[in-house]
């Protein structure tokens, strides 16, 4: 069993969610067009990612394995992660004002954010406990912070940069993704972690 | 709009990855090699062609204002049963595409055609934009899993392509993840330069 020093280690730079593992491309590449946008939704995706990684290991943990009901996985968790971010909004408006003007309109994007569905699938698959699972979710959080805040970053540079029109955009930016993928692959073998 | 119109538009004209750059994360995670690209486009076809089929069965029976979580429900239920039919009968294939067999249910293209064209659409219509989508889907996949795995291996589903000097040392990143951002950003950048802009 690997620490949890370790996960976190693995979950936040070497198997980075979005360049190493592609999950979370659609806001990666929808909402990382200023480093403001960029933050929130990476604070957004940190805070839901953290509280459905908990209740979907309850969940699953809890009435989907002593029931032997396994096979609605794919469908509880989806439900449970949208009924949940519905929850989070309206207690946010209600009770952290300032909070929910920070994160609001980033909080119904993250219902389709397949980072979210992926990592609660993740810890299922690697059957971590809810202290690994909780350092797992939050360091992937992490991860997908970093990544989109600097490639928010870069992304602001290329619009001032004289570019090919045919590269203009879209295929621009997978460049650059892909240049950070490949700065990101250097992290792999970081403390024995692949 | 003809039959013929319905099919190609998810195939060619609206594809899903390369025209409107929707259901990125598998296209770019599942693309390192033809077979694992072709497998991941089949399963989101089924999943795509059964699910636009219930939903425009039931289009007139689903109230407006739940329609999305029963859309979700009924992309789920399919996502389930090609997730045990791929465990059962592709073992190979099902480890090699891991985690993201099961988010096939998030693939924001198959609740998009449910929700732009099933829920509207005759069944046959729904069917056909079905298949079509997925096809156009599994196009873009098999199409990236070519360039990855010959560049990256040296292999076209597993024969040598360019001899044994090559497949000893080929382009090895081309199969890990910067690979993925750079070919689908070339291929946008031509499709871009070289498509008319009325076709796209």
């Amino acid at each position: 069993m690997k620490s949890p020093a370790l996960i976190f280690l693995a979950a936040f730079l070497v198997n980075n969610i979005v360049l190493m593992r592609f999950l979370g491309l659609c806001p990666f590449f929808g909402v990382s067009s200023t480093i403001e946008t960029a933050t929130g939704m990476g604070m957004a995706v940190i805070f839901v990612m953290t509280i459905a990684a908990w209740i979907t290991w309850i969940v699953f943990n809890v009435v989907l394995l002593p029931l032997n009901l396994v096979f609605l996985r794919t469908a509880v968790f989806i439900l449970t992660i949208a009924s949940l971010v519905q929850l989070v909004e309206m207690f946010l408006k209600k009770s952290y004002r300032a909070l929910y003007n920070a994160l609001g309109i980033y909080l119904p994007l993250i219902t389709t954010n397949c980072a979210i569905l992926g990592v609660t699938f993740l810890n299922i698959d690697n059957k971590f406990s809810l202290l690994n699972g909780t350092v797992f979710a939050i360091g992937t959080g992490l991860g997908f912070t970093l990544v989109i805040i600097t490639f928010a970053a870069i992304r602001e540079r290329l619009d001032l940069a004289p570019i090919n029109p045919s590269l203009r955009g879209y295929p621009i930016s997978f460049i650059a993704a892909s240049l950070m993928a490949l700065a990101f692959l250097g992290f792999s073998g970081l403390f024995g972690l692949t | 709009m003809t039959k013929l119109n319905i099919f190609t538009r998810g195939l060619v004209k609206e594809n899903a990855v390369f025209v409107l750059m929707i259901g990125l994360c598998p296209a770019l995670a599942v693309s390192s090699t033809v077979r694992d690209g072709f497998g991941m486009g089949l399963a989101a076809t089924f999943v795509l062609v059964f699910s636009n089929l219930i939903i425009s069965i039931l289009r007139k029976n689903i109230p407006n204002e739940v329609r999305i979580p029963i859309f979700i429900l009924v992309i789920s239920t399919f996502v389930t049963i090609i997730d045990y039919m791929m465990q059962a009968f592709q073992p190979d294939l099902y480890r090699a595409l891991g985690v993201f067999v099961p988010l096939i249910v998030v693939n924001c293209m198959i609740l998009g055609r449910a929700e732009a064209y099933a829920s509207k659409s005759s069944v046959v219509n729904s069917i056909l934009d079905g298949l079509g989508t997925g096809l156009g889907f599994t196009l873009a996949l098999t199409i990236m899993g070519t360039i990855r795995e010959i560049l990256g291996n040296g292999t076209f589903l597993g024969l040598t392509v360019f001899g044994e000097s090559f497949r000893s040392a080929p382009v090895i990143f081309m199969i890990m993840s910067p690979g993925a951002f750079l070919v689908i950003g070339i291929l946008k950048a031509l499709i871009n330069k070289y498509v008319k802009r009325e076709l796209r």
